[in-house]
């Protein structure tokens, strides 16, 4: 069974280490995919502001199946990209009659007001839901995650920001079934998905 | 490749607007549009260098508060954008920014967002062959996801 595990010290040693995948000794291969997690705590608690500027918590918005990305409105094109790649794997999952949800949350909390984000995910998936924070809530919740981001401090209105990438598939009850990385087609995230879905729920 | 990507493609190309200089020949000109509050876009092209002398993309002008010629690189999962002085276009060859990659970044949008069947105008600097008009046509950001 291949099993993933995170950094586990601090999250600059995580960011800077990226995701460690390797053969673990024991265990069950998971029928659902290769990327089941070995002793991670991802995800847990947050509290961000929703796309209507009240402030939500994980169990608010992740109350069923849902696809979790972390990045910016700023970025033109690999955020688009993921957010509907996301968005069409909830599409496929719709045709079969699974509902999961989707969700966007920013890591540029600066620029990234309640407005900026409901128009940014409003784009992929009517249902795709954006939320922001302030700085800290940010912070946390990525750091829940185990999520890295760092903003360039070059210039007050375009900078940029580097940042993780993966999507994780989070479940209400269970939380962390696995995470997609960015290259995985939304048809293998919609089987994924759905194998998970018919094991879990 | 499925039907709808084939769709896709093939309204691009009808839709693009090609511009030769001596030495480069642009095709496929495009920008998706973005959200009402969008602060950026990205613009995408194909340069073919069909002289036998290498050349350069050196510059981008628009009429926006900043444009840039950008890239992405991916290193363990993170992603990170970043300015490009240049984008070499060497002899005989053909150089595409396209999503996922090198891309033509629209800045300070500030409440004009790029809007499906406008157009930018918009000048490629080029070390040799000068300077080249061109126009993004500002299309539907289509459903495949290219990686
Ligand atoms: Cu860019």
């Amino acid at each position: 069974m291949k099993a993933v595990i995170f950094g586990t010290t601090t999250l600059v040693a995580a960011a800077a280490i990226g995701l460690y995948v390797w053969q673990s000794t024991s265990g069950t291969p998971n029928p659902c995919g290769t990327t089941a997690i070995a002793g991670s705590t991802i995800g847990g608690p947050f509290e961000l502001v929703s796309e209507t500027g009240e402030t939500v918590t994980d169990a608010d918005v992740i109350t069923k199946p849902t696809l979790v990305y972390f990045g910016y409105t700023f970025c033109p094109d690999v955020c688009p990209l993921d957010s509907m790649r996301n968005a069409q794997a909830a599409y496929m999952l719709e045709d079969q009659g699974l509902d999961i949800g989707t969700l966007f949350i920013s890591v540029d909390p600066q620029r990234d007001t309640p407005e900026v984000v409901r128009d940014f995910t409003d784009n992929f998936h009517e249902d795709m839901i954006g939320l922001t924070g302030s700085p800290e809530q940010v912070r946390a919740a990525s750091r829940a995650y185990k999520t890295y981001y760092q903003a360039h401090e070059d210039d007050p209105e375009f900078y940029l920001v580097d940042h993780s990438t993966q999507t994780y598939l989070m479940f209400p009850e269970t939380g962390l079934a696995t995470f997609f990385r960015r290259d995985t087609s939304p048809e293998e995230i919609a089987a994924t998905t759905a194998c998970f879905m018919g094991q879990l729920t | 490749m499925k039907p709808h990507k084939l769709a896709a493609l093939a309204a691009f190309t009808l839709m693009a607007s090609t511009a030769h200089a001596d030495s480069v020949s642009i095709e496929n000109a495009r920008a998706f549009a973005t959200a009402p509050t969008a602060m950026a876009g990205g613009g995408f092209l194909t340069i073919t260098n069909t002289g036998d002398q290498d050349d350069t993309l050196i510059g981008i002008r628009a009429d926006f508060p900043r444009v840039e010629l950008h890239t992405t690189e991916f290193t363990d999962g993170v992603a990170r954008m970043m300015h490009l002085d240049a984008i070499p276009v060497p002899a005989g060859e053909t150089v595409s920014l396209e999503p996922g990659g090198l891309h033509v970044m629209f800045m300070g949008l500030r409440g004009n967002p790029l809007e499906e069947g406008e157009t930018i105008p918009a000048t490629l600097i080029f070390e040799n062959a000068g300077e080249v008009e061109i126009t993004f046509d500002i299309v539907k950001r289509d459903m495949a996801h290219s990686n």
